[in-house]
């Protein structure tokens, strides 16, 4: 009932929110899309992934680059992009769960790719290096579904969708058969080899999930942003961005990631909103407020805002 | 006929200390096993090298006529070999019905099939009132219920069972007993355990082995066993009465 309502409110949005609203609506649907991205590897699986820029950079580029030199639209790059990010995805699995990282060090080895991802495309002349590569902005009144180009309403849509569709994957995986091999991981890796399962493959599946669908969002942020910047798609902060919605929300929940992107922009943009109607302009004051949030929802609510919610609210998981 | 499990001349070391040399015991289908000896025999090492958690520096080891050393810990699960832990290791954030699901969707098809063998099993073992609630809550004993309840749920022919008495009050004790006995009697289950709570020892052991400083000191009946100088010396003390 609760979920009906809020499907109608939110497909009936664009009727009635002015393109600012909208935008924000875009951007939280974005980041509960990649959070329910990462969720899958941290929050079903346990593998602490803190460099998630990297399939999104990848993505944006790949189909961002095929459009900006050969035209070549993004329902083509998107297969191309998740391809790409995935064999990364399993790559980077390989490496690590190959040879027993995990953890921490797990952790450093996604930062370090990222990282080293960034720095190569600051020297790569097809992306256009560290000036960016700019895809072509068509008219905003027209939709243009094969080229990805319209007005906001558009991109709006196609996030909900995107985002529905993440929700329904990860609710689908979470009962089957890899939810409870991941789970089991997750808890305790030794007691689940134990009972049968291949640790290895099961953590390479999660992996190469989470990159293909995070492709998905970095091929979304080409078109909708339209400049790319090896400083900014492939810097921490996106990472970060990413996992900060699944952390305060509940990790490993369905709804945590949704919900934690809800409860951030939002708060973040009023926030912004705020000192900025009093004629305060202070850079950086979004970032220490999330700070903040992040503080105060380890200490008050270690399992995040969602589980303590749905306890208040008498659902159970 | 071969024996199940036949555990061939196994050593191993750690950094030089030899925790099991020349181990080599039978374990024949349908039999009850008991694998005794003081702290630090090198038990649970050898427990480890069959459930293919350390690989034996010398040795085989054979399961139902097949090599099995060197295999990872999941394909030996898979041979048909489950095992519970001695420091129990319970997926502590999931339910006590969802542990015992993992272990039974080895030999399932389905999701529902598992649960539903699941439920079963969680019955089993006496912990149907607290299939819903979280491992992390659970007492000792039903730790270690749960343990084996999820090493069951894998449908395994051969049962390892590293200590599972320990902690549990006589009378606890005895119905767990009793559970084995059942499973071994009814379907046949061939069970090799370690314990020093003598008394579900000879309650359930047709044939005890001891191991001492990492070495097979004696084996036999159980009554015999318990008589033997040797044991008695190094591990049971010279006034047991069992």
């Amino acid at each position: 009932m609760l979920l009906a309502v809020l499907g109608v409110l939110l497909a009936a949005l664009p009727a009635f929110a002015g393109n600012y609203l909208l935008s924000v609506a875009t951007l939280i649907l974005y980041l509960a899309f990649a959070g329910q991205a990462w969720n899958v590897m941290m929050g079903f699986a346990g593998q602490l992934s803190l460099g998630h820029s990297l399939y999104v950079g990848v993505a944006a580029y790949v189909a961002g680059g095929l459009f900006f030199h050969y035209g070549i639209g993004p329902w083509a790059g998107l297969w191309l992009a998740m391809l790409v990010c995935m064999l990364m995805g399993a790559a980077i699995g390989f490496l690590a769960f190959r040879f027993g990282i995990s953890g921490v060090y797990f952790a450093l080895l996604t930062i370090a790719f990222a990282e080293f991802t960034r720095i190569g495309f600051d020297h790569l002349g097809w992306t256009g290096g560290p000036g960016g590569m700019f895809l072509k902005v068509a008219q905003r009144d027209q939709i243009d579904l094969l080229n990805f180009r319209g007005p906001p309403a558009m991109y709006y849509y196609a996030m909900l969708v995107l985002a529905a569709g993440a929700f329904a994957l990860c609710a689908w995986l979470l009962r089957s058969r890899a939810g409870y091999y991941w789970q089991a991981i997750r808890e305790n890796e030794e007691a689940a080899q134990a009972l049968g399962i291949n640790t290895f493959r099961w953590k390479m599946i999660a992996m190469m999930i989470s990159s293909a669908m995070t492709a998905v969002a970095g091929v979304f942020f080409a078109f909708y942003y339209n400049n790319l910047f090896p400083e900014q798609i492939f810097h921490i902060s996106r990472s970060i961005e990413i996992i900060l919605g699944p952390i305060i929300g509940g990790v490993g929940t369905l709804f945590g990631p949704i919900l934690g992107a809800a409860v951030l922009t939002v708060l973040g943009d009023s926030i912004t909103e705020l000192l900025a109607a009093f004629g305060w302009e202070i850079p950086g004051i979004k970032q220490v407020f999330y700070g903040v949030v992040l503080l105060a929802v380890i200490m008050f609510l270690p399992h995040g805002i969602w589980p303590a919610l749905a306890r208040r609210l008498g659902i159970s998981k | 006929m071969s024996a199940l499990l036949e555990v061939r001349s196994i050593g191993k070391s750690f950094r030089g200390l030899r925790a099991v040399h020349d181990a080599a015991f039978d374990v024949a289908e349908g039999a009850i096993v008991g694998l005794i000896g003081p702290n630090g025999a090198g038990k649970t090492t050898l427990f480890n090298v069959v459930a293919g958690v350390y690989a034996a520096d010398a040795g085989e080891v054979r399961f139902a006529g097949r090599r099995i050393d060197g295999l990872r810990p999941d394909q030996v699960c898979a041979a048909g070999i489950g095992r519970t832990f001695q420091i129990v290791k319970p997926f502590a954030g999931l339910s006590v019905l969802d542990n015992v699901i993992v272990g039974a969707l080895l030999n399932s098809k389905t999701v529902s099939a598992a649960k539903g063998y699941a439920a079963e099993i969680v019955e089993r073992l006496g912990l149907g009132a607290k299939a819903d609630l979280p491992a992390s809550s659970l007492t000792m004993p039903d730790r270690k219920r749960l343990e084996v309840a999820r090493a069951l749920a894998t449908r395994p022919k051969l049962l390892l069972l590293d200590e599972v008495m320990a902690g549990l009050r006589p009378t606890e004790c005895d119905q767990m007993v009793e559970v084995f006995r059942d499973l071994n009697r009814k379907e046949g289950l061939t069970i090799l355990l370690i314990e020093h709570v003598m008394r579900a020892v000879m309650a359930l052991a047709q044939h005890i082995v001891v191991l001492h400083h990492g070495e097979i000191i004696a084996r036999g009946a159980p009554g015999e066993v318990v008589r033997d100088p040797a044991v008695l010396e190094c591990y049971l003390g010279e006034e047991t009465q069992v």
